[in-house]
């Protein structure tokens, strides 16, 4: 590896470079970070990716479409479903298919509460990296009872196969109104819960306020979406400004930070995850009887063309650009994922910031490496 | 935003310590049988196959097409014609002969039951990898079985086709005829 020196300009010291990872723990997954360290403050940072890298977008093109989805489970392994939706949202404008009504509502229920769950691992994890342990065992509970929903309707807690193209899988269990109603109920006051005991904790705020601050246009200039841009100011979620499957119906608001720090990053998403439960409850009180699932075939041909559909994954904005030749295989499938856009922020929000602070940066860009390797 | 006093977030902290302290543990531990966590019944565990009482013979006619759309090939069938069936005991005219699947390269996806045209694949219940032997996760065909009786069992599970996947030998053409 090339060695960087440099001198230090405040004394004739060289800058020391540390190596964090692959094999770290706050990396949340396999990621390295080549620090330079002047002292205490960081010179520059190096991120290096690639170890969890499986080739996901070259074995579609040797996959059927309806295999597909499987492989967009592992994408992003925090926010399954939200994966799943954006694959098949872009075969189904590529086919021209119409997804019946009671499979969008029951879409949007499972992918608003797959945004809480991956946004409550958030917070747990956060408050790990910060260096308080409770959080993480309240975010993991709140997570459990998604998660056991989840089981209950799909049969699988993470790498579910539930969204198919054309609808859902099969319909949902006979109680599940009842159970995402006592979900909610109890997401309600967890949150609430984990909001009192680590929002205004102030250890928390004297790790978090101001520390990698990235303004709005600066976010925008680097790719960077999803709450990390929101916390930027910039008003932008693509379930608004580009509504895609049935957002338009719902009243929502989207939560905007002010300074762009870490701890508007975490605010951000802790007030998403508020925003998730009122779209949940309207789309539970106005759920359609029906069918569930398009006529498609079983083996699917796409007409020749390309096509391209971005959706708001917990992450960020999440599209998939697919071009199919006719035949039961697809082109090349190509996944714009956002914690890979949201890394390359990472170098900028870390510049002169004390070396302590370079996980706490890190975690409230909430990266997944499944999905930043692909 | 107000910023409360280093005191106030210390004691939120430990109020929410003492309210955990005061209750029940839920914590399972795993490996005792009778503290797993119960599962729903539509959980997806390994497949299985699943065995016809009616004319006690699998359900499985060794089509192929679930080994066809597998995403990982984790399978292998093979199918033979149906001894019983020339008895005039079974309406099936093929019988699967082996089937194999390889349940440490199976993703638990579920695509082989929603292809399957004889209700002769399930996910069963089943879902831990670790065996004493060496090439034990790669099941035969009587294992399959095994693990789509217990299935079966508790979940009282019935085809859902049960008219057109039925192992009962049809009634003799002739009287359709003279009918």
């Amino acid at each position: 590896m090339q060695v960087h020196q440099q001198v230090s300009e405040y004394s004739d010291a060289i800058d020391l470079m540390v190596n964090m990872g692959p094999q770290h723990p706050s990396t949340h997954g396999v990621f390295r970070l080549v620090i330079w360290v002047d002292g205490e403050r960081i010179v520059k940072v190096e991120p290096h990716i690639g170890y969890l890298h499986r080739g996901s977008e070259k074995i579609c093109e040797s996959e059927q479409y309806s295999q597909i989805v499987t492989l967009f489970d592992r994408l992003d392994y925090v926010g399954n479903l939200n994966n799943e939706l954006a694959f098949c949202l872009a075969v189904e404008k590529l086919t021209e298919t119409v997804v019946p009504e009671r499979a969008e509502y029951i879409r949007v229920i499972l992918c608003e509460l797959n945004r809480i769950a991956s946004h409550m691992l958030f917070y747990g994890v956060y408050g790990l990296d910060a260096g308080a342990t409770t959080p993480m065992l309240y975010g993991f509970r709140e997570r459990e009872r998604v998660q056991e929903l989840f089981e209950s309707v799909t049969g699988a807690r993470m790498m579910h196969n539930y969204i198919r193209i054309g609808g859902v899988k099969e319909d949902v269990p006979d109680d599940f109104d009842e159970n995402v109603l006592v979900l909610l109920d109890h997401l309600k006051r967890g949150i609430d819960e984990c909001d009192r005991l680590l929002s205004q904790n102030e250890m928390f705020l004297a790790r978090t306020k101001g520390v990698g601050i990235i303004t709005g246009e600066d976010a925008l200039d680097y790719g960077v979406t999803g709450p990390a841009l929101r916390a930027s100011g910039v008003i932008e979620d693509v379930r608004v400004t580009d509504p895609y499957s049935i957002y338009s119906r719902f009243d929502f608001g989207i939560p905007v930070g002010s300074n762009g720090d870490c701890w508007d990053r975490y605010y951000v998403r802790v007030e998403e995850m508020r925003e998730s439960i009122k779209i949940v409850e309207q789309a539970i009180s106005d759920i359609p009887n029906g069918d569930i699932s398009a006529k498609v075939r079983r083996i699917i041909r796409p007409p020749v063309g390309e096509v391209f559909v971005r959706t708001e994954s917990p992450r960020g904005d999440l599209g998939v650009f697919l071009v199919s030749d006719g035949s039961d295989k697809p082109y090349r499938v190509k996944v714009r994922p956002p914690s890979f856009a949201n890394l390359q922020a990472l170098e900028y929000m870390l510049k002169d910031t004390y070396i302590a602070d370079a996980v706490l940066v890190l975690g409230s860009i909430d990266i997944i490496m499944g999905e930043v390797d692909r | 935003m107000k910023i409360q006093s280093p005191v106030v977030g210390f004691i939120n902290g430990l109020m929410v310590t003492i309210r955990s302290t005061l209750r029940r543990p839920v914590t399972a531990e795993y490996p005792a049988i009778e503290k797993r966590l119960p599962l729903s019944n539509r959980y997806m565990g390994f497949p299985a196959l699943t065995w016809d009482y009616d004319v006690e013979e699998p359900y499985c006619t060794g089509c192929m097409v679930c080994v066809r759309e597998c995403p990982t090939q984790c399978m292998s069938a093979q199918m033979k014609d149906n001894p019983q069936h020339e008895k005039g005991l079974s309406r099936r005219r093929k019988i699967i002969e082996s089937f194999e699947i390889n349940l440490g390269r199976c993703i638990l996806c579920g695509i082989c039951v929603d292809v399957c045209n004889f209700d002769a694949i399930e996910m069963s219940h089943e879902y831990e990898l670790s065996k004493y032997q060496r090439n034990a996760n790669r099941v035969n065909l009587n294992q399959l079985l095994d693990m789509g009786v217990v299935y079966q069992n508790k979940l009282q599970w019935t085809p859902k086709q049960p008219q057109k996947n039925s192992g009962i030998p049809l009634p003799p053409k002739q009287s359709e005829d003279s009918s």
